[in-house]
């Protein structure tokens, strides 16, 4: 649980990141128990966006374009928990490549997110179903695209959420089939709102992010996501 | 609707539920016009199958009229006839693209129990627990099918129910089973277990040519039509097996056995005594007896094919015989559309009719007697297939005497 931030900012300061860390992994820890007893759903990307916590101050990188290693960089280091997923899919690169850089669709298979709207220069409004029906938003914005290669994000300074992550995607089989890998980084609160959120969370975070893949795997494939019966 | 619901441990009751609704694209509601009880579905009466709710509707064999379809829902028309598979499959996946459709990737809402389970999730089953998906049953009046396009198979008008209704679990299987051995002209068979999976495993054997086949059983009239099928017939309880499958291969083995008996074998010998026991302290998932005698039975080089089900961690598994011999084993779901079509093609020439195996006719009102009446083999009970929205009989823990009923358990 070490904090490795900057040692010059204030306790103030420092415990405001941890609270929006909290809210965030709550989120996370929200749609993990809803799952428990629906046996499906799940809060996914709430993990990705709880960056600020981790770090104590903002990637250094923030504009969109920059250098291939810009994602490295701001999911720099071994703080935090990292987490990483992979899946792979029966659709040419390209075409799984699209459908995820649709931010707006990412709703669909991501089910604790609420909407997602692009707001231009790779910036984006993201709002997600929060603990108790009271929505949490923030923004975030591309820091590195490669068309049929990769994608990495973080969120906005002054954001009350924050995360960075990464996907990628690869091609196996001769083409005929796409791995997509998805990497997440944030950190486990510490404190007493720490303590708080450990008596929620207590789970797998991957598994998390493990159910909002495989339910992108089914959208691409079988054009639909199962399901057993109308709650789900 | 009406519908079988499971309530606990040998607890079945019919009740009315809501309606099945389209919920996806590619769905279909079925009007059930016939629907059967499978041994599968015994596992469950009995209790080994995990995740079962209170009021799952069960149910994995049935056929009907299709009275609704999803926007893209393909190649169906309100108003086909159609026999279901008991596995679903989206149809699109690197698994149901290389035909191997019962380990689908995209079918199983809940796949994270079964990789909690066992690493990885085949396809979701109807009406078979929540680890296998969640599905309500074909045990009722209306089922909801997903991935319509690519599961049902229309059943031409000159055929009755009755006879393409095991199109839907047990022919398949019984097929596919044998086909995993692998027959070559001149072949001896052993199956293991006479029950309707048994039964058809026979008759394919012999239909992919196997010189002979050995069954072996315990209960007479199951051991009596395994006969009538060709087979020669071994009762357990009689004689040793291993030995007697010894005298009629020559020493040798058979050149293929086949488990159609699965996780409740029955057995009277030490290590069958020893499953009982640890399973009744929770400390065994299987009874795999008949499986570990088929091991010890097979030739050298041989096949052993599993259409029995497993579920769990066995213990007391000959492995070490397995390598001595470089054995071979299959098993798994059946990979239903892979034969679903090729078998209708040997029913409309007249090369089998599946429904010799139907020993008792009811409404679907009367299945929590007859679920009993199948698991305890009572009254020569081989195969139940039921009506939807037919009378109940009288009492309601017998099964019907219909004339046609008489005249089939009298041929
Ligand atoms: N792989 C698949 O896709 C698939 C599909 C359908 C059924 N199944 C499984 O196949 C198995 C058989 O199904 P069924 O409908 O025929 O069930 P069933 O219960 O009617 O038949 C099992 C038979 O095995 C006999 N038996 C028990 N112990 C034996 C032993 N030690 N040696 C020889 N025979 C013994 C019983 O007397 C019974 O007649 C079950 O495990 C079922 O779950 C698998
Ligand atoms: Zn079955
Ligand atoms: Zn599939």
């Amino acid at each position: 649980m070490a904090m490795t931030s900057t040692s010059s900012r204030s306790t103030v300061t420092r415990t405001e990141d941890w609270m929006a860390l909290g809210t965030g992994i709550a989120l996370l820890a929200a749609g993990l128990s809803r799952r428990a007893t629906s046996g499906a759903c799940l809060a996914a990307s709430a993990a990705p966006f709880l960056y600020r916590g981790v770090s104590g101050r903002w990637p250094d990188i923030v504009s969109r374009g920059l250098r291939a290693d810009s994602t490295k960089a701001a999911l720099g280091g071994s703080r935090g928990v990292h987490v990483r997923e992979s899946i792979r899919l029966e659709k040419p690169i390209g075409e799984v490549y699209r459908f995820w850089r649709q931010l707006d669709q990412l709703p669909r298979f991501m089910f604790h997110l609420e909407r997602v709207t692009e707001t231009g220069d790779g910036k984006s409004h993201w709002v997600a179903k929060g603990p108790g029906d009271v929505p949490i938003e923030w923004d975030a914005e591309i820091v590195n695209e490669r068309e049929d290669q990769l994608l990495a994000w973080q969120s906005l300074p002054g954001s009350d959420v924050v995360s960075a992550g990464s996907v990628t995607f690869s091609d196996v089989r001769q083409g005929r089939s796409t791995q997509v890998r998805v990497h997440l980084q944030y950190s486990p609160p510490a404190g007493r709102t720490g303590a708080w959120i450990a008596t929620l969370f207590g789970r797998e975070p991957s598994q998390t992010i493990r159910e909002d893949l495989r339910r992108f795997k089914q959208l691409l494939e079988a054009g639909e996501i199962a399901r057993a019966t109308p709650g789900t | 609707m009406r519908a079988v619901c499971w309530e606990g441990k040998e607890t079945i009751r019919v009740e009315t539920v809501p309606d099945p609704a389209i919920l996806n694209p590619r769905d279909a509601i079925i009007k059930v016009t016939t629907t059967a009880i499978c041994g599968s579905d015994l596992h469950i009466y009995n209790g080994s199958i995990p995740t079962m709710h209170k009021g799952d509707v069960l149910g994995h064999e049935f056929m009907g009229e299709v009275v609704e379809v999803g926007k893209e829902t393909t190649g169906l028309a309100v108003g086909d006839r159609v026999v279901v598979p008991f596995t679903i499959s989206c149809g699109r996946c690197a698994f149901c693209a290389r035909q191997l459709w019962s380990l689908c990737d995209n079918s199983n809402p809940n796949a994270w129990m079964a990789e909690a389970l066992y690493g990885y999730s085949g396809a979701a089953l109807f009406g078979y627990s929540h680890l296998y998906g969640g599905y309500p049953g074909g045990q009722a009046e209306y089922v909801r099918v997903p991935f319509a396009d690519v599961g049902p198979l229309k059943v031409p008008e000159g055929l009755s129910d009755e006879q393409v209704l095991f199109l839907s679990d047990i022919f398949p299987t019984g097929y596919m089973a044998a086909e995993n051995c692998g027959i070559q002209p001149g072949d001896t068979v052993a199956v293991w277990g006479c029950g309707p999976v048994g039964q058809f495993a026979i008759r394919s054997a012999f239909m992919l040519g196997a010189e002979r086949v050995v069954a072996i059983e315990r209960i007479p009239d199951r051991l009596a039509r395994a006969a009538e099928s060709g087979a020669d017939t071994l009762n357990y309880m009689e004689l040793d097996v291993l030995e007697a499958l010894r005298d009629l291969t020559g020493g040798q083995g058979p050149d293929a056995c086949i488990d159609a008996v699965g996780l409740e074998a029955h057995g009277t010998t030490l290590d069958a005594w020893y499953d009982r026991a640890k399973m009744k302290m929770y400390l065994a998932t299987d009874r795999p007896h008949a499986l570990r005698q088929a091991i010890s039975a097979c030739r050298k080089g041989g096949t052993v094919s599993i259409p029995g089900v497993y579920g769990g961690w066995l213990d007391k598994f000959p492995l070490g015989t397995a390598f001595a011999k470089g054995l071979t084993l299959r098993m798994g779901q059946t990979h239903m559309q892979a034969y679903m079509p090729k078998l209708l093609e040997r029913i409309e020439r007249g090369e089998i009719d599946p429904s010799f195996i139907i020993t008792h006719r009811i409404a679907l009102e009367d299945a929590p007697g007859m679920y009993r009446t199948f698991r305890e083999k009572d009254d020569a009970c081989l195969k139940v297939v039921m009506t939807p929205g037919a009378a109940p009989m009288t009492p309601p823990d017998r099964g019907p005497q219909t004339p046609d009923d008489q005249a089939l358990s009298a041929s």
